[in-house]
């Protein structure tokens, strides 16, 4: 990614309370984001949120990389409705790493950190009600890790649940 | 010998869906009830999970276009020019100025059948029936209009990634036209069945309250949002497609209730037209689609691209890794995150506002589950 650094009175006042734990401040397609230590991303949000306006949590998503030493990507969308201003945080953390929640600082991530979790097994520390969101309870593995297969995964919950041994 | 209990005999839990008629698809309600109050909720989603995450890592960027369609199948349009302008991003390319203004034309319909759709059905769920059949009747007419521009009505497939999918066929024009001048007397329409009846107006005011802080907490956009006296739209705040070109208000609320809530959709279904009637004036000559190559392959990189669906922020989030197919592919569904929300709105309620509440939201539990 040929990203440009991204400087500002933000990424200032940004860099001078959170110093090293900013891990970098980049630009990619007119695109804002901070790259960030994950001990420091919930009192990053909570910086930007009372500091900088960053008052909507837009999204909270993960990414896979299975042959990294840090596993997952989690990244917060974040807008700000009094300067029109769209940025992103980003983290990255092992596959047994378990981040703090963000339910303290915007309640959208209750069911957000719920859905990483269903999707990509991560267990958000604090989190009020840390179950899957969309798929059942007794689901086995997690879908959008970069596995070879899902169909195991589908067939494995058909023949216990619905007792068609084909799987299909 | 234990203290003796009392068994809490007011408490009655109350399972609603999920195939239930008010709640537009398979969406589960459990609602915990004290006489008629709700205290409590839970909603249990999934059931239409149809993992299009996943099946964008499996697919090429141009084969994964049509999947977007069936997550909000409402407002398919939308879906794509959502999905069509975050690949136009990373790629770094425009879409030219004539697939641009068909786009808003197209998009702009699509947001009144939405909206049209959305009437019909809450009002039916509140008890009154008659609008339905007139809404859709008018829903009819777009329908229509997709039909001749691409053959499909609902799952439309109508742009293509660098701009459309089709020219446009001969008469669009006369036809959205006729459509304007067709549609402005139908709402007026609407409005003398609904907006100051006296059954509507008890039913719905005060009903539902969300505030602007409360809706800002809960990520909560679209015509909720601008109901809560907020006036926020990705057209005007971040324009794109070339909507600063165009004249036309946010119609805004202060009441933050159901009936607010319905007052600017109405008002925003007026702006539509607006919109269609400048954009149709001045369809620019030129090509249909940029040079983006046969295959699609971004470099590497990630973007985040929103714009306002009918029902609110719709966003794509995509990481490429420089290959033909997304490395993930992440989407922003407006309804599940206005979704979650309705456990503050309904909590102190009565349980027949529950009803009128999910109806207000304008969920569509095709985009919930994805």
């Amino acid at each position: 990614m040929a990203a440009t650094p991204w400087e500002g009175e933000l990424v200032n006042d940004v860099k001078r309370q959170f110093g090293a734990q900013i891990l970098e401040a980049s630009s990619y397609l007119d695109q804002n984001f901070f790259v960030v230590a994950p001990e420091a991303v919930i009192s990053l949000l909570e910086f930007l949120r009372l500091e900088a306006d960053f008052d909507y949590l837009v999204d909270l998503t993960a990414a896979h990389y299975p042959d990294r030493e840090n596993q997952f990507d989690l990244f917060y969308i974040l807008y700000s409705f009094a300067r029109n201003e769209r940025i992103r945080v980003k983290t990255s953390i092992a596959e047994t790493a378990t981040p703090s929640t963000a339910v303290g600082v915007h309640l959208t991530a209750d069911w957000l950190e719920r859905e990483v979790f269903d999707m990509f097994g991560i267990r958000f520390d604090g989190h009020p009600n840390m179950t899957r969101l969309l798929l059942p309870e007794d689901w086995q593995g997690y879908p959008l890790r970069k596995q070879k297969t899902l169909i195991d995964m589908d067939n494995r919950w058909v023949q216990e649940n619905l007792g068609i041994e084909s799987g299909q | 010998m234990p203290e003796p209990t009392f068994l809490d005999s007011t408490e009655l839990v109350l399972n609603m869906g999920p195939q239930h008629p008010s709640t537009h698809g398979v969406l589960r309600v459990i609602l915990k009830l004290d006489g008629e109050k709700v205290i409590g909720t839970e909603c249990v989603i999934g059931y239409l999970h149809r993992g299009v995450e996943k099946i964008a890592e499996n697919r090429t960027y141009t084969m994964f276009a049509p999947y977007v369609d069936r997550m909000d199948y409402i407002a398919a349009i939308s879906n794509g020019l959502g999905y069509c302008l975050a690949v136009e991003k990373l790629l770094k390319v425009e879409a030219p100025p004539r697939a641009q203004v068909v786009r808003v034309i197209l998009t702009e319909l699509n947001r009144i059948a939405s909206h049209l759709f959305w009437l019909g059905t809450h009002a039916l769920d509140i008890g009154a029936i008659t609008p339905l059949f007139y809404t859709l009747r008018e829903r009819e007419e777009i329908l229509k209009i997709f039909e001749d521009y691409c053959g499909a009505r609902l799952t439309t497939h109508a742009f293509r990634i660098g701009g459309l999918q089709y020219e446009v066929h001969d008469g669009l024009e006369r036809q959205v036209k006729d459509f304007c001048d067709y549609i402005v007397p139908k709402i007026d329409e609407y409005e003398e069945l609904l907006t100051n009846n006296r059954i509507w107006v008890e039913r719905l005011k005060g009903v539902g309250i969300l505030t602007a802080d409360e809706c800002k907490q809960f990520g909560v956009t679209g015509p909720v949002l601008r109901a809560a006296g907020v006036q926020w739209d990705l057209r005007k705040a971040q324009p794109y497609s070339g909507y600063e070109k165009y004249d036309f208000d946010v119609p805004i609320a202060h009441g933050a209730d159901t009936y607010d809530r319905y007052v600017v959709r109405m008002l925003e279904m007026r702006q539509c037209v607006r919109i269609l009637r400048q954009a149709v004036e001045g369809i620019p000559e030129g090509p249909i689609l940029a040079k983006v190559g046969k295959v699609i392959k971004p470099a590497a990189g990630e973007a985040y691209v929103s714009i306002e669906a009918p029902k609110g922020e719709l966003g794509y989030f995509i990481v490429s890794d420089g290959s033909t197919q997304p490395y993930r592919l992440r989407v922003r569904p407006p309804s599940l995150i206005n979704l979650q929300a309705l456990d503050r709105m309904v909590r102190g309620g009565l349980v027949a506002d529950v009803v009128a509440i999910i109806g207000t939201l304008d969920i569509v539990l095709g985009e919930v589950d994805r």
